[in-house]
This record gives C-alpha cells, structure tokens and sequence, in this order.
C-alpha cells in the first residue's frame, strides 16, 4: 500500500496577519510556519495505517525552498520520502494542477491525503481539483476511515448537523479534519525522528506550466470592530432591549 | 447569459441559504441586467425564491437526487449551467455544498472563489473580496476564467426581498447512476430535535469558566429559551466535557450566526477566526481584560454562575409578552 500526504505549510495559528508592499502581499516578516492544522489530522491517520500494514507514505508539497524546514518536520514524524514541487503555489488551480501531474506521472497511490482546507488562503478546493484531473475518487471532510477487506473503505463524512458514512474502495483522495484521529493521539516529532529525518530523501522537482483562474489583487485587514457596549451585570434589561431594538437578534 | 445559484433543500423546504444567494445574485444582476436561475431538487415550494429575485427555478424531480451526492449533483447543476448559458454560478457554505465546490469547478472548468463575502466590484474585471487566513484578512480576487463559481460565505450578504414574476420548470439532467453504487450511504447520524451548528441564528458557547461539565444545565437552558444551538471552545472538547462536535474555532467549527453568546470563553485569536463572521457577539466573563470584549459587540462583566440563570429568566419574561 502507498500513501500521498499532500502537506500544506501555514502561518501559526495563533499569527498576527499583516500585508505589505501596498498591500499587494501578505507580510511573512516574523511569522512562524507549521503543518496545517487540518492536515495534521491526515498525518497522524497515515503514520497509524502505515504501522498497521506496512504502507509506504510519500510527502508531497507545492512551495518553495522556504517550506522544507516542515516539510522535514513531516519526515521525522514518520513519512518515508517527501517531494517538493519547486513553485509558489500561484492559486488553488496552479496548485492542483502541480499535484494531479505528480500522481499521473508516479507510482500508484492507494490513498491520498490533504486537510480539508489550508488556513492560510481557504480555498479548500485543491484535494478535489486534484480528484477531477486524476479521475480519482475523492470524500472531503472526513471524520472518520477505516479500512476494510478488499481494497474497501468506510468514510465518515461531516454534513450538517451530523456525519454521514460512505462505503467505498481504494484509491481515494479525502479532505481530512478533526475527528480523523483523536487529538491526544496527534504525532510530534521526536529527537530520534528530527535525527532519521535528515537522512531520508527530498527530492525536488521542477514545476509544470500551468495557467491561473484567479489572482489576488491585493489585501486588506477587516475592519476594526466598533467599541464594545458593556452592560452593567444588574441591568440586564438593557442588554434585552439592545439584543431585541439594536440587534434585532431577539 | 444567466446567474444560476443551487437552491439546497432541508426537508423539501427551500433552504435558508438558498434565500441568500438569490438575493445576492439578484443584486449583481439588476447591474448586469442577467436572469436569475435556480436549479434545486426536490423542492416543494419553489415559488418562494421569487420572493427573493429567482425569475425560473429548474426543479428536479428524480428521487434519487433528493438525497446527496457531490458527484450526482455537480453533474446537475454543471447540466443546468449549460442549458442556462450560465457563466456565473452560486453555491452556500453548507458542508454539502463545500465538498462538491472544486468537483463542480473541475467539471464547469470555472475559476472557484471561496468564502466569498460581497458583490463583484465593477462589471469589468470580475473581482470579489473573500476572507482569507480564517477571517484575519480579505482578499480581492479577480476570477480570469469565462465561468465563475462561487461560494458565498453565511450570513455575509443578507436575504433581500425583491420579488420578481417567475416560473417552476422540471428539469431532468442525465446523471451516471454509478456513482450512487461508488459512493454508498451507510448511515445517518444526525441529532434530530436540537438546533444544528450549521442552521443556527443563535449560538450559546461556553469555555472552560464553566468549570466542570456538570455546569452546562443553563447553557443548555439558555440555549432552549433562546432557540439556539449549544457549542463550546477547543480546551472544553479536548478535556471531554463537551463533545468535539461542539467545537467552534480555527480547526473546529466555522459558524456565523446573527448572534453569538460566549460565556467564560476568554477569547484566544483561533477560537475568534472561528466565529468573527458572526454579526452580533456578546460576550460574559468575569475577566474584564478577557480578548473577548475588544472583539464583541455587547458585554457584560460578570460571573457566569450569577448572569446567566437571571439572563434566562429575564428572557423567559420577555419571550412571554
């Protein structure tokens, strides 16, 4: 069994998000980068498959020379080999269009496995391009996977209000999210890890020509929250009133 | 050349967000003088998007459709687009909806614009803002492709009234049956009786300042009173006083109701890009420097345990009159 883990490399979650250059780029000044936190939940999945059955489990990632220090942290988590993309990723269609030739091109992968969204631009669209263009089918928002006899798998997916499951077979490309594993059992690497990774390889390769379907053409920050009305804890009349005449919420 | 938004349906009733994307198509095309369409399955009163701009729905009575399925639908509504001459195509945020966006661009060869959250800026350049890094930006995104697809983020827009003069057609697309057989339903566990995450105008939120899942009674009572749904932040799933479906924030839940309740939740910056699409929030803590208040709307400076069951009965009194 071979699996894909499409890893997407993003600000910290707890980053201050700034623009610059006329707030025509995003502002990468003292921003730390980490695995997506949605992706983390596919990783950790793939490393428990991979010690159940042997699989082998390739890294692959579209960015530049800046995403390999995450991508190692991926290596000495546990993944085999990783693939760099050389290319910024232009937009969610560059992006797949990247990824979906790699698999044309490359072994047979029995599972692919993204996070169900990146959070740095939100797209969530890039596993799902990947599943038109390679024909593969594709479950998003997954909770829940479970292998079974015969090259079949049960997917739990999250719907509204609730989860849904799908019983379905191998090769599969899933949008994986929180639930996918527990969060307690969510893999950091170790010292022995951050070791072995530096051996294992990263291979790069050069990106193909692709066009864009959309283009930011620049930035900019919400706007600042109005001030805040505090209502004293023995008035909560007044805060009814606000709710139901102001709000109009009530 | 037409507008078409896919009009989802909860229990054979046009949903909410449906009534959101209409009015928002509407508005960009009493700018470009385009027609409006929508294309739904199962719709049993579909005369309601007139209400909301919807000059003809295609309404598609084929059983199989009514229950989803990303790859059935995208071939419908990509049928549809084609019949309509669409170049413009709305869908909702809905779980269902986010998973068949990329399946159905694929298919239409469209430019995908998520987390959309207003009209295009001019007519010429087809530039939209959407929210990027969850909610702590905005993005101005010119789509380059002829077709255009997007998803328009809850509660962004609004639902506008503009009625408009209408029809219902049957419209009957030709679906690969296998998917059905490629991706099959085993079960469906919805709770049924509480307000969902997703459907919600009110949510009540609570953190840790509960101190203890024993404490979630008046939440839960608050909710009830107010017609809400109940969530909760990140460390109050993780220590399993809540369960994880609950969780709202940067990789939990994304949720943007009319109004948001946080009680003892302090307000770190990922529960914040989790629920800052909201339009009201209201915050109760008894820390007045909690982040939570330079966020929110209303406040109230105070112990839970004391502001909450008073809060309950003072809005039993007025749902009373």
């Amino acid at each position: 069994m071979r699996i894909l883990f499409l890893m997407s490399s993003v600000p910290d979650t707890t980053s201050k998000i700034n623009f610059t250059d006329n707030d025509t780029k995003f502002d990468e000044s003292g921003i730390q980068y980490v695995i997506n936190p949605h992706d983390e939940f596919g990783l950790t999945k793939a490393m428990q498959i991979k010690e159940k059955t042997g699989a082998e489990l390739v890294v692959l990632n579209v960015g530049t020379a800046k995403t390999e220090p995450v991508i190692r942290k991926v290596l000495a988590i546990g993944a085999d080999k990783a693939v760099r993309i050389d290319a910024a990723p232009l937009d969610s269609y560059f992006t797949a269009v990247q990824i979906a030739h790699y698999i044309n091109n490359h072994d047979k992968f029995d599972l692919i496995i993204a996070g169900k969204e990146s959070l740095d631009y939100n797209g969530g669209m890039v596993h799902g391009l990947v599943a038109g263009m390679t024909g593969k089918k594709f479950i998003n928002a997954v909770m829940g996977l479970e292998l079974k006899d015969n090259n079949m798998v049960e997917v739990a997916r999250e719907i509204d209000g609730g989860k849904e499951f799908i019983e379905t077979s191998l090769p599969l490309i899933i949008g994986g999210q929180k639930g996918l594993v527990k969060e307690e059992e969510l893999r950091i690497p170790n010292m022995r890890g951050i070791m072995m990774a530096r051996k294992k390889p990263l291979e790069v390769l050069p990106a193909v020509e692709a066009a864009v379907k959309t283009k930011i053409d620049k930035f900019e920050k919400p706007a600042p929250k109005g001030a805040i009305k505090l209502v004293d804890k023995d008035n909560l009349d007044e805060l009814i009133d606000l709710l139901h005449n102001e709000a109009k919420v009530i | 050349m037409s507008i078409l938004i896919y009009a989802e349906q909860q229990n054979g009733k046009v949903a909410k967000s449906a009534k959101e994307l209409a009015s928002y198509a509407k508005a960009y095309a009493d700018k470009t003088g385009q027609e409006v369409v929508a294309i739904g399955a199962g719709l049993e009163d579909a005369e309601i998007l007139f209400q909301y701009g919807v000059s003809k729905v295609l309404n598609v009575s084929d059983d199989k459709l009514k229950s989803f399925n990303a790859f059935a639908h995208a071939q419908m509504i990509a049928q549809a687009a084609d019949q309509q001459n669409a170049d413009l195509i709305l869908i909702s945020d809905s779980n269902d909806a986010v998973y068949m966006g990329p399946i159905l661009a694929d298919k239409l060869d469209a430019g995908y614009v998520s987390h959309v959250i207003g009209l295009p800026e001019d007519t010429g350049n087809f530039t939209v803002k959407r929210k990027v890094f969850s909610n702590k930006g905005i993005a101005y995104t010119e789509v380059l492709s002829d077709k255009k697809l997007l998803r328009l983020a809850k509660n962004s827009f609004g639902i506008i009234e503009s009625p408009v003069t209408g029809s219902v057609e049957v419209f009957t697309p030709e679906i690969d049956k296998s998917v059905y057989e490629t991706y099959k339903v085993t079960k469906v566990d919805k709770a049924t009786g509480k307000v969902s995450l997703s459907d919600a105008d009110i949510i009540v939120s609570a953190g840790r300042g509960l101190k203890g899942p024993e404490n979630w009674g008046m939440i839960e009572e608050l909710a009830e009173v107010l017609g809400a749904a109940t969530a909760c932040s990140k460390p109050v799933a993780d220590i399993g006083w809540r369960p994880h479906t609950e969780h709202v924030g940067q990789t939990g839940k994304q949720v943007a109701p009319n109004l948001y309740i946080a009680i003892g939740i302090s307000g770190a910056i990922q529960h914040l890009a989790g629920v800052n699409g909201s339009k009201n929030m209201l915050v109760i803590n008894n820390d007045p420097e909690a982040p939570f208040f330079k966020a929110a709307d209303y406040g109230v400076v105070g112990d839970a345990f004391e502001v909450v069951p008073k809060l309950i009965e003072k809005l039993k009194a007025f749902k009373n009159q």
